[in-house]
C-alpha cells in the first residue's frame, strides 16, 4: 500500500514537474518568438537602409550622367523660370505694369531665385540639390509632354500612368511566380518524362526578352487571327460599366502577359525544378519518405522550405530583368503604362521626363527587391533565429 | 588536340548542340563574308544613300519568296535601262539634225496582279531643243495604247498613273470609271471588272532628238508587290542590305560585350577572392547595389543625351556589368580553387598576388565559364535590338533593331506587311537561340553535376 502510495505521488511529483516544464516551455517558445520578431525587424530595416542607400547611388549617377550635359541645370531653369512667372502673373499690379518692365522684374525675380537655388556654385554642390530633389520626387515640369489632365508637373504624369504598369506586371510577375513554381515541383516529381524533357529544350527560348515574342503574338492573334486587340488598355470609347471596363482590360492584358511568361517561364521552370531535384535528393527527404509521410507533405515541409530561399533570391533576380523589360513591352503594346511613357519621351527628347522616370524605375527595383528580401526573411529560418547573418 | 577530340566526342551527344553550332557558325561565315561583299561604305551607301539609290525599288514590297508558298502571284519589279543596253534602238535621221530613236520594252507578265506603279525616268541631254518622247502601249492582245507624251529634261520623270489624258483614254477602253494606269493598262477589257490580262506586254518609246549630240536615256519601271530575298521597306530600300549587315554587327556586339563582362566581373571576383578582407566585402557590397541600377533606363539616358554609337553603348553596357551578379557565381568557384595544392606552390616559390591571380587563379577557371559566355552573347544581340527598337539605334549603321523600329513605326503590323517584322525578328530568334543551344550544352559538359539532374 504505502509502496503504491509513494509511487503514485512520485508519479504525482512527475507529473507536477511536467507541468511546470510545459509552462517553461511556452515561455521559451514566447521568448524565442519575440526574439525571432526583432532580428525579422532588424532584417528588414538594415535591407531597407542598404537599398536606401543604393537608391542613392542610383540616382546620383543618374544625375551625374544627366547633367554632364547640363540637362539638369536646364531643367532646374526651366522649374523657376514656371514658378516666378506663374506667382507674376497672379499678381494684379504686375499685370497693369508694361511689358518691358515686365521683362525686367521676371529677368530679376528668375535671376535672384537662381542664386537662391545655387545655379552659380559649383556642379559638385548643385548636384547634391539634384540628389535631394530626386529623391524626394521634386521632379519639376515637363519640357512639352502633359498629363491627361493636362498637368505639366513630371510627378503627375508618370503617377498617372504607374497603376496600369503594375497592373501589368503585377499579374504577369505573379503569373511566372505561381506556374513556375507548379510545374517545377510537378517536374521535379516526375524526373526525365517528357514534359521534364520538353522543358529542357525550350528553356533556351528565354534569351529573347518579352516584347521579341510579343511581336509574334501580335502578328498572330491581332493580325492574322484578329481574336485580340493589337495594343492599348482599354477599347475604344471605354466603356462606361465597371465590369465591362474589367473585362476589356483583361482582354488587353492576355497578350503581354503571355509575352512575359514565355519569355521568361521555362527557364525558370527549369531552374527551380532543378533546386527542388538537389533539395529531394537529401538524406532527411530520404528518412521522411521511410517514416511513411504523404509525398505532399514530404514536398510541402521537407523540398519546398529548405527551396524557397533559393527561389526567392532566384525571382528577385527575375523581376529586376523583367521590369527593364516592361520599357520595351508597354511600347510594342502600347500599353500606357511608364515604360511606354519613356519611348514618348526618348522621341521628344523630353529630358525632365526621361530623368524623373529613372529615378522612379530606381524606386521600383529597390521596392520590389526589398518585397522580396521582407519574404526571403519570412521563409530563411537562418534570419528568424540567428546565426546566419551573412547569407 | 587530344582535348578538342574529346570535346567533339562530348558534343556529339548533344544534338541541339550540333544543331546550335551550326548556326553560330553560318552567322559567323555571314559576319565575314557580308563586309567583305559589301563593304561598309557601300552598305552605307545602299542604306542611307538617298531616292537615287532606291528609285527603281518597290516600296512595301514583300520579298520574292512569298510567290511560292501563297496562291495569287504578285508581279515583280520590271526594269529596262537604255543606259545599259536595253530596248533595241533603232536608229532613223529624219532630216538635218532631227532623229529618231525607236525603243522597245518587251516583257512577259504572268502575275495575278497589277503593278502598284509604272513610271518612266528620263535623263536628258540636249542644249536649246528639248527632245521629245512619245509611247505606245501594245498588250498581249495587240490593242495599241497611246500612252502618253512627255519633253524630258535633265532628270525627268514620267509616272503613268498622274497623267490624266492616259486615265481618261483607259476608262473609254476598260469602261471602268475612275481606273488608274497601273491597272488599266493591265487590264483585260473582255473581262468583268478589273482582271489582269497575262501575257507579253511591249512598250514603244520614240524619242525625237532635235539637235546632233543629242541623247536620251530611258528607264522604265513596272514596280512589283515583291522584290528580292528580303523585300523593301516604305522608302523603298532593300531589306536585304540590313539584314545582311545586321548580322556582324549582332555578332560583334554580342560577342565583345560578353567577353568584356566575363573578363571584368571575372577578374574582379579573383581579386576580391584573393585579397579577401575589406575589398571583398565592398566589391560584394557594390555587386549587390550595381543588381539594381537600372541599365536599360541608364542606356536610354545615354542615348538620348550624348550619342547612339553602338560603340558607346557597348562601352557602357561593359562599363556598368563590371560589378554584375555573376561576381557572386566566379566569387563561389574562386573560393574553391584558392584553396588548392598548386596555389600554395605558387605562393612559396614567390609568385606576386597579381601574378597569382592572372597566371593561375583565372585561367584554372576559363573552361568553366565559356558555356555562360557563349548563352551570355544572345543577351546582349536582344539588348541592342532592344535599343534600336526604342529608337536608340546607331545613327547610320543598318541593323536588324533598326529595321524591326523601321517597321513598328509604319504599323507594319497593323498594316499586314509581316515580312518586315518577320525577317529581322527571324534572324534575332535563330541567332539567339543558336548560341543558347550551345551554352545550355557546354554547360551540361563542363559541368558534369548538371548532367545527372
Amino acid at each position: 500500500m504505502s509502496q503504491e502510495a509513494i509511487q503514485s505521488s512520485a508519479a504525482q511529483q512527475e507529473m507536477l514537474q511536467v507541468d511546470v516544464d510545459f509552462e517553461r516551455v511556452e515561455d521559451e517558445e514566447r521568448q524565442a518568438r519575440k526574439q525571432a520578431a526583432i532580428r525579422l525587424v532588424r532584417y528588414s530595416a538594415v535591407k531597407i537602409v542598404a537599398l536606401f542607400f543604393t537608391v542613392f547611388i542610383g540616382v546620383y549617377i543618374t544625375v551625374l550622367v544627366a547633367n554632364m550635359g547640363g540637362y539638369v541645370d536646364e531643367i532646374r531653369r526651366g522649374m523657376i523660370r514656371e514658378t516666378v512667372t506663374l506667382a507674376a502673373t497672379a499678381d494684379q499690379e504686375f499685370l497693369k505694369l508694361p511689358s518691358e518692365q515686365k521683362q525686367a522684374i521676371l529677368a530679376e525675380r528668375i535671376a535672384m531665385q537662381e542664386r537662391r537655388y545655387g545655379l552659380d556654385q559649383p556642379f559638385i554642390l548643385r548636384s547634391f540639390g539634384y540628389l535631394a530633389d530626386a529623391m524626394t520626387l521634386r521632379l519639376g515640369f515637363s519640357e512639352g509632354m502633359t498629363s491627361d489632365s493636362g498637368s505639366r508637373q513630371v510627378r503627375n504624369i508618370i503617377m498617372e500612368r504607374l497603376p496600369s504598369t503594375l497592373v501589368l506586371f503585377g499579374t504577369a510577375n505573379l503569373l511566372v511566380f505561381f506556374v513556375a513554381l507548379f510545374f517545377g515541383l510537378t517536374l521535379s516529381r516526375r524526373y526525365g518524362s517528357f514534359g521534364d524533357k520538353l522543358v529542357l529544350a525550350l528553356a533556351p527560348t528565354s534569351s529573347a526578352p518579352g516584347w521579341f515574342y510579343g511581336l509574334f503574338l501580335i502578328l498572330v492573334f491581332a493580325g492574322l487571327l484578329n481574336l485580340l486587340p493589337f495594343g492599348g488598355m482599354v477599347s475604344a470609347p471605354p466603356p462606361d460599366n465597371k465590369i465591362e471596363y474589367a473585362l476589356s482590360v483583361l482582354k488587353h492584358m492576355i497578350l503581354p502577359v503571355t509575352a512575359v511568361l514565355i519569355s521568361s517561364v521555362f527557364l525558370t521552370i527549369y531552374n527551380w525544378r532543378t533546386f527542388f531535384l538537389i533539395y529531394s535528393s537529401e538524406d532527411y527527404v530520404q528518412m521522411a519518405k521511410a517514416k511513411g509521410l504523404t509525398d505532399r507533405m514530404i514536398e510541402r515541409r521537407y523540398v519546398l522550405r529548405p527551396t524557397l530561399p533559393n527561389i526567392v533570391t532566384s525571382f528577385a533576380l527575375l523581376l529586376i530583368t523583367l521590369w527593364s523589360g516592361a520599357i520595351i513591352l508597354e511600347t510594342v503594346f502600347n500599353w500606357p503604362g511608364i515604360g511606354q511613357l519613356y519611348f514618348r519621351a526618348i522621341g521628344v527628347y523630353d529630358t525632365p521626363v526621361i530623368l524623373a522616370n529613372t529615378v522612379v524605375y530606381a524606386y521600383l527595383l529597390a521596392i520590389t527587391v526589398f518585397l522580396l528580401d521582407f519574404v526571403y526573411a519570412l521563409v530563411d529560418p537562418r534570419v528568424r533565429l540567428g546565426g546566419g547573418e551573412q547569407r | 588536340m587530344n582535348y578538342l577530340r574529346r570535346f567533339t566526342q562530348q558534343i556529339k551527344d548533344y544534338p541541339s548542340a550540333v544543331v546550335g553550332l551550326i548556326i553560330i557558325g553560318l552567322l559567323v561565315a555571314a559576319s565575314i563574308i557580308v563586309p567583305l561583299r559589301i563593304p561598309y561604305s557601300e552598305a552605307v551607301r545602299l542604306w542611307r544613300g538617298g531616292d537615287d539609290i532606291w528609285a527603281d525599288y518597290p516600296r512595301n514590297a514583300w520579298p520574292k519568296w512569298r510567290n511560292w508558298f501563297v496562291e495569287g502571284k504578285l508581279p515583280e519589279t520590271i526594269r529596262f535601262s537604255t543606259a545599259e543596253g536595253d530596248g533595241n534602238p533603232v536608229i532613223e535621221q529624219l532630216s538635218e539634225g532631227t532623229k529618231e530613236v525607236k525603243y522597245n520594252f518587251e516583257f512577259d507578265f504572268p502575275f495575278d496582279e497589277f503593278p502598284p506603279e509604272i513610271n518612266i525616268f528620263a535623263n536628258a541631254i540636249y542644249n536649246e531643243k528639248q527632245p521629245f518622247v512619245e509611247m505606245v502601249w501594245i498588250t498581249p492582245d495587240g490593242r495599241e495604247i497611246r500612252a502618253g507624251e512627255f519633253s524630258p529634261s535633265a532628270s525627268s520623270s514620267f509616272r503613268f498613273s498622274q497623267d490624266s489624258r492616259l486615265q481618261r483614254r483607259l476608262e473609254r477602253e476598260t469602261g471602268i470609271e475612275g481606273v488608274s494606269a497601273n491597272q488599266g493598262l493591265f487590264d483585260d477589257p473582255e473581262q468583268e471588272g478589273l482582271q489582269v490580262l497575262k501575257g507579253t506586254y511591249s512598250l514603244e518609246a520614240n524619242t525625237l532628238l532635235f539637235e546632233d549630240d543629242s541623247e536620251v536615256d530611258l528607264t522604265f519601271v513596272s514596280y512589283g508587290l515583291v522584290h528580292g530575298l528580303a523585300g523593301t521597306d516604305h522608302r523603298r530600300r532593300d531589306l536585304s542590305v540590313a539584314l545582311l549587315w545586321g548580322t556582324p554587327i549582332a555578332m560583334t556586339f554580342g560577342l565583345l560585350a560578353a567577353v568584356g563582362t566575363t573578363i571584368t566581373t571575372m577578374s574582379i571576383a579573383a581579386i576580391g577572392v584573393w585579397y579577401g578582407g575589406w575589398l571583398d566585402g565592398l566589391i560584394q557590397r557594390l555587386t549587390e547595389i550595381n543588381a539594381i541600377l537600372p541599365l536599360l533606363p541608364i542606356l536610354i539616358m545615354v542615348g538620348t543625351f550624348y550619342s547612339r554609337s553602338i560603340w558607346l553603348m557597348l562601352g557602357v553596357v561593359i562599363l556598368l556589368s563590371i560589378f554584375g551578379i555573376s561576381i557572386k557565381n566566379y566569387r563561389a568557384i574562386f573560393l574553391q580553387v584558392r584553396e588548392l595544392p598548386y596555389i600554395e606552390a605558387a605562393k612559396s616559390y614567390g609568385a606576386s598576388d597579381l601574378r597569382i591571380i592572372f597566371r593561375y587563379l583565372i585561367p584554372r577557371i576559363l573552361p568553366l565559364i565559356i558555356p555562360a559566355l557563349i548563352a551570355l552573347i544572345p543577351t546582349y544581340v536582344f539588348l541592342e535590338a532592344s535599343l534600336a527598337v526604342l529608337g536608340l539605334g546607331d545613327p547610320v549603321l543598318p541593323t536588324w533593331g533598326k529595321v524591326i523600329q523601321d517597321a513598328f513605326a509604319q504599323g507594319a503590323l497593323f498594316n499586314g506587311f509581316y515580312y518586315w517584322i518577320l525577317e529581322p525578328a527571324g534572324l534575332l530568334m535563330i541567332a539567339g537561340i543558336g548560341f543558347a543551344l550551345v551554352g545550355f550544352a557546354l554547360d551540361r559538359i563542363f559541368n558534369p553535376r548538371l548532367r545527372e539532374l
